[in-house]
């Protein structure tokens, strides 16, 4: 079977994370350390990468610094030829460290923030300090020479203050800032009634990033990711299931994407046991959603249906109760009133307790 | 704030920070790697940034040898030039050296 490779691979070396932000992308049930794929078992996934043609390794957890081979990891995968990227929470590593990940050959550091205030951002990642941290981190970053993203994910707690947050990310002298507002799986919906804005506090952060965008050409990239139960179209997930991305679980399950895990009755093979190659090929889990064959209707005679790719399986699962219905967040699709009544529900202003992300799973 | 650059034969370039020239050999093409981002050359524009980055970066150097290359007047590859390599300043694909 001939199929075109995918692009990138987001390798999830660990859960293990020092901050709690209530949003996370992480399943609920998290894995523990005991259960992580080891060194060798890592470089077998790159090095199968690579041959396979995947340009990109987005090295990524939990926390990829927690693990203590994440260098070894990045200069093997730079050996291979690989693009690689740090996706981090700036809390673990040191000036020390960042040099010697770019002696390496890391390519790219992505830094998160929580917000611009350090008392609110420390608040909403559960963790005293942390904003401190990513600004000493991002110096040094600079100081390596390494390219830096900005991660700025955005909710109802911070989004009165997404212009300070761009500007944060050009003092921290990022070249691209991701203004991201919060997806609604895992640990989002369970804290959504906290974190889902107002409609009159997204329309005055719409206009004011496009604003922005085109006030800092030249100066800083701000990629944009509107919020999803606000839009009219859905989002192109992963552009496309089974198309772009493959994803690595810490414990080796290989998925379409990082939530996937959510969809009951997909099953997941192991790079431990199948090769990446057979599994990207022949997996009933990256086959279930791919291409167009699968879509009810509108999508199946949409004509953005290879536009969109039929939005996201998780969101259709969370929104409607069934991974395979269209995602109603299309205006398109019945139900897509529903989503709006359930945000504007969602968005009222209420005391905050939040469901922090822990390890021990379900409250 | 704004600071956009508008190219003109006197700028030097380089590859922006985090940004890789690579051969995507399974797809049979060379490539600008970014940050989550794969930019795939045609043969002209290979050719134009690899006379980039395997230089001082002057431009004006990049469309004398070009011209020379292409045997093609001067002028015709100096607009080219500059056109064509204007978006991957505006990306930060390739930045001032």
């Amino acid at each position: 079977m001939s199929m075109a490779a995918p692009y990138a691979l987001l390798a999830e070396l660990t859960h293990r994370c020092p901050l709690r932000c209530p949003y996370c992308s992480n399943p609920v049930d998290l894995v523990r350390r005991s259960q992580e794929l080891d060194t060798t078992s890592w470089k077998h996934v790159l090095r199968q990468a690579a041959e396979m043609g995947i340009l990109q390794i987005h090295f990524s957890g939990g926390e990829p610094t927690a693990r203590k081979d994440i260098e070894e990891l990045v200069g093997y995968a730079e050996a291979q030829g690989l693009y690689t990227n740090l996706i981090t929470s700036g809390i673990l590593s040191d000036s020390q460290q960042i040099e010697r990940l770019a002696r390496a050959g890391l390519s790219h550091v992505q830094v998160s923030i929580q917000d611009s205030e350090a008392d609110s951002g420390d608040w909403i990642a559960g963790y005293p300090g942390a904003q401190q941290k990513k600004l000493a981190l991002a110096e040094s970053v600079e100081a390596a020479g390494l390219a830096l993203t900005i991660n700025a994910v955005i909710h109802r707690q911070n989004i009165d203050r997404v212009s300070e947050m761009i500007d944060l990310a050009v003092t921290m002298k990022a070249q691209r800032v991701e203004i991201a507002n919060v997806q609604y799986y895992g640990w989002g919906i369970r804290n959504r009634r906290y974190l889902m804005p107002g409609l009159a506090q997204l329309k005055t952060m719409d206009a004011l990033v496009k604003a922005r965008i085109a006030e800092l050409q030249g100066v800083i990239v701000i990629d944009y990711v509107v919020p999803d139960y606000y839009a009219a179209r859905p989002k192109a997930c992963m552009n496309g299931w089974g198309r772009r991305f493959i994803n690595i679980t810490p414990e080796g399950k290989a998925m379409p994407c990082h939530a996937a895990e959510t969809i009951p009755g997909l099953k997941f093979d192991n790079v431990t046991e199948t090769s990446l190659q057979e599994i990207w090929t022949e997996s009933d889990a990256f086959n279930r959603f791919r291409g167009t064959e699968w879509m009810p209707e509108p999508c199946q005679s949409c004509d953005r249906r290879e536009i969109d790719w039929g939005g996201c399986r998780c969101q259709a699962l969370a929104l409607t109760g069934d991974a395979a219905n269209p995602d109603p967040v299309c205006e398109l699709v019945p139900g897509h009133a529903q989503v709006l009544q359930t945000a504007f529900e969602d968005s009222r202003d209420i005391e905050v307790h939040f469901d922090y992300r822990n390890f021990g799973g379900a409250k | 704030m704004n600071n956009a650059m508008t190219l003109d034969e006197s700028i030097s370039l380089q590859l922006g920070r985090g940004v890789r020239l690579r051969q995507d050999r399974e797809r049979n093409c060379w490539t600008l790697m970014a940050p989550e981002r794969v930019i795939v050359l045609d043969e002209i524009a290979h050719q134009v940034i690899v006379e980039v980055v395997e230089s001082d970066g002057l431009l004006a150097g990049v469309i004398d040898r070009l011209s020379q290359l292409f045997d093609a007047p001067r002028e015709e590859i100096a607009s080219d030039v500059v056109d064509m390599l204007q978006p991957f300043v505006d990306k930060q694909l390739l930045s001032r050296k």
